[in-house]
């Protein structure tokens, strides 16, 4: 579907009076408009919901704002049934809000064709899933590779790339392994390296550590760290509290709404 | 600002490849039916083709390089006129026709109640007579018959000339005359008069007549017998001409009065083969056809099973850019290429059984040019139509759910 488009400074500043319940700090005021080469927050949501049509329709995700600002790295938190997945959803461009606007680096992503949402999708966004979910039967370099596959960049220098990201998460040594033989850790570095390799604005993780034990899983978040250190934008579901903590900025969600957003620990850089 | 999605068409192609030979066992089993259809359609086209082919070269063999010329049948009490209507030189009339290979005369000889015996002696304790047909002939008759020898000589122009009173047997004859070898020069007696015989046949390919006939030349059944006229003249031609030849010889044999003879020629060719291979050709057709429907079922079967199977990958191609329409793509065009692979080894392992019969059964194999290039397009469009559907599935898997599932 196709949504009306919003001009961001239309934004009124009384809007967070419905959704939001508790504040630990001010939510950051609406952004301004982008400008020029400027282009704004990484994530700007106003009001979006989602609602999945019935019989009976479930409102999994109601009318939401949302700012993620540049070199953020929040952690979005609640129980399952939350609504927590159809916000990652939303955020990934792989759902579309049923209300309200979505603007992924000043692109106001309602208004996109699907080529163009795909291909947003693919230079914007990285996902790393609680699966992994790597070809098996490939090699990890090209399943490195494979994140540039729909992308509308240059096709030559796509292996050195790949090999660029896996280095970066260390696994420079072990290009031609298949994933079978990798460990989970491992596994999901390779999928860390993939959504690495176009460069993207917002990195989105689902339980990275979901299926990983507590010391492979811890050097998955200082990977993270790393990252966010460089300057990424994280955002990462969880319902673990550890893997929470780690982050600069946690939204937790309940019944499909936000009921807590606070910075902690280092803040934005 | 924007990036549009793109796939393009060498990604699109080496994804293709990486994916058929990720799993060469499987590839190969998925593409079984398909390779096994096109395979025995390939055969059965080429079979019928060979053996349609085959039908027609023994047409041509035997009979499209016959033409027999004969008298107007005039019905009774005009018996005399019609055999006189071909001349005694008629060999030497028709050889000088262009696309003439042999030919010569043959006329049955009444003998009247006249027994054949091969001792000079009539023996009353024990069969040595025999009633065998005398036919005469001129020396031209043994290659238009394509006669072969089982021992010593046919007769010759000489013969005929001098009116010798020599004989070739058929093997029949010899053998009812108990005329095994002509080296010690055996002499049979029709009636009373002797003959010397010089030679006896093997088979003939044409008029089997001969091969139970003790063959005389003209000149001498004539003197001895009276023979009164010529009754057919025995036409090879090579191959094409004998529509030729049929309509010359009649005025070649008897320029004043060319309509009382009567020209066998043989049936057309062309007619001939269509029948055979129409006949052939629907029934294999029809096998070939309902393996192909089995092929394109499987392809359909596995590659479904496989969009089920990968609906981790859908959603991960999903994440990372790709469009509905990208997905349905790489799966049309994974199918495709398996359905052409199928159709290029079914179009090997054809052509390779056409080779194969026909070897065993000494044929030539024929077949159709067009055949192995169209036969792979076959297997692309059995890829094409059985891809499409799970094509349209797996661009329809929603990605959400799709990067839920287990990977």
């Amino acid at each position: 579907m196709r949504l009306r488009r919003i001009r961001p400074e239309s934004i009124p500043d009384d809007d967070e009076d419905a959704t939001v319940e508790t504040w630990a700090v001010p939510p950051p005021m609406p952004p301004p408009a982008p400008v020029g080469d400027d282009p704004g927050p990484v994530v700007l949501l106003h009001q979006a919901g989602r609602t999945f049509p019935g019989p009976p329709p479930v409102e999994a995700l109601k009318p939401t704002d949302l700012v993620v600002e540049r070199g953020e790295y929040i952690a979005i938190v609640g129980p399952s049934g939350s609504g927590k997945s159809t916000l990652l959803h939303l955020l990934g461009l792989l759902d579309t809000p049923t209300t309200g606007s979505y603007h992924l680096d000043g692109i106001d992503t309602g208004t996109l064709s699907e080529p163009e949402r795909a291909g947003v999708r693919a230079a914007r966004i990285g996902f790393v899933f609680q699966a992994f979910h790597l070809l098996s039967y490939r090699s990890i370099v090209e399943n490195v590779m494979l994140a540039e596959l729909y992308h509308p960049g240059a096709r030559d220098r796509r292996r050195d790339r790949a090999v660029e990201a896996l280095v970066s998460v260390g696994l420079g040594h072990r290009l031609e392994a298949t994933p079978a033989t990798l460990s989970g850790g491992e596994r999901q570095r390779v999928a860390v390296a993939r959504a690495l390799v176009s460069d993207p604005s917002l990195l989105l993780a689902d339980e990275p550590t979901g299926n990983l034990d507590t010391a492979t899983g811890e050097q998955i978040l200082a990977l993270f760290d790393e990252l966010h250190d460089r300057g990424l934008t994280l955002a990462v579901i969880t319902h673990d509290d550890s893997v929470a903590a780690r982050a600069g900025r946690v939204v937790g969600l309940r019944d499909g709404q936000v009921t807590e957003d606070r910075r902690q620990g280092s803040a934005v850089r | 600002m924007a990036e549009r999605s793109r796939l393009s068409l060498r990604d699109l192609l080496s994804e293709t490849g990486v994916a058929l030979t990720a799993r060469p066992a499987r590839t190969v089993l998925t593409a079984l039916g398909t390779i096994l259809g096109v395979g025995a359609l390939v055969t059965t086209l080429g079979l019928a083709k060979t053996a349609g082919n085959q039908i027609v070269s023994r047409f041509n063999e035997l009979e499209a390089t016959e033409v027999v010329v004969s008298p107007q049948s005039t019905g009774f009490g005009d018996a005399s006129r019609s055999l006189n209507v071909i001349p005694w030189d008629a060999e030497g009339r028709i050889e000088r026709l262009n696309g003439v290979v042999a030919a010569g005369t043959v006329s049955a000889v009444d003998v009247g109640d006249k027994l054949a015996r091969s001792v000079p002696v009539v023996d009353p304790q024990g069969q040595t007579e025999f009633q065998i047909p005398v036919l005469a002939a001129s020396p031209g008759l043994f290659d238009a018959v394509r006669a072969r020898l089982f021992t010593g000589r046919f007769f010759d122009q000489g013969h005929e000339e001098r009116a010798d009173p020599v004989a070739v047997l058929g093997p029949a004859a010899a053998q009812r005359l108990n005329v095994t070898r002509v080296d010690n020069l055996p002499v049979i007696f029709v009636g009373d008069e002797a003959f010397a015989v010089v030679g006896i046949l093997a088979d003939t390919a044409r008029r089997p007549d001969l091969l139970g006939a003790i063959i005389v030349p003209n000149q001498v059944a004539r003197d001895r017998f009276n023979l009164a006229g010529v009754e057919a003249v025995q036409i090879d031609v090579a191959v094409g001409a004998a529509e030729l030849i049929g309509a010359q010889a009649p005025t070649a044999l008897a320029p004043n009065d060319p309509e009382q003879l009567r020209v066998a020629v043989p049936p057309s060719p062309r007619r001939v083969r269509s029948d055979v291979q129409d006949d052939v050709n629907a029934l294999f057709l029809a096998l070939g056809g309902v393996s192909l429907l089995v092929g394109a079922i499987g392809i359909a079967n596995v590659t479904l099973v496989s969009v089920l199977e990968r609906t981790g990958e859908i959603g991960l191609r999903r994440a990372l850019g790709a469009t509905r329409r990208h997905i349905a793509i790489q799966f049309l065009t994974e199918s495709v290429a398996l359905g052409a692979l199928a159709g290029v080894i079914g179009t090997s392992l054809g052509v390779l059984a056409v080779v194969a019969v026909s070897a065993t059964r000494e044929w030539s194999p024929v077949l159709d040019p067009w055949l192995p290039f169209a036969a792979p397009v076959l297997g692309a469009v059995i890829g094409l139509v059985a891809g499409t559907y799970p094509a349209w599935k797996a661009s329809s898997t929603e990605p959400i759910a799709a990067l839920r599932g287990v990977a």
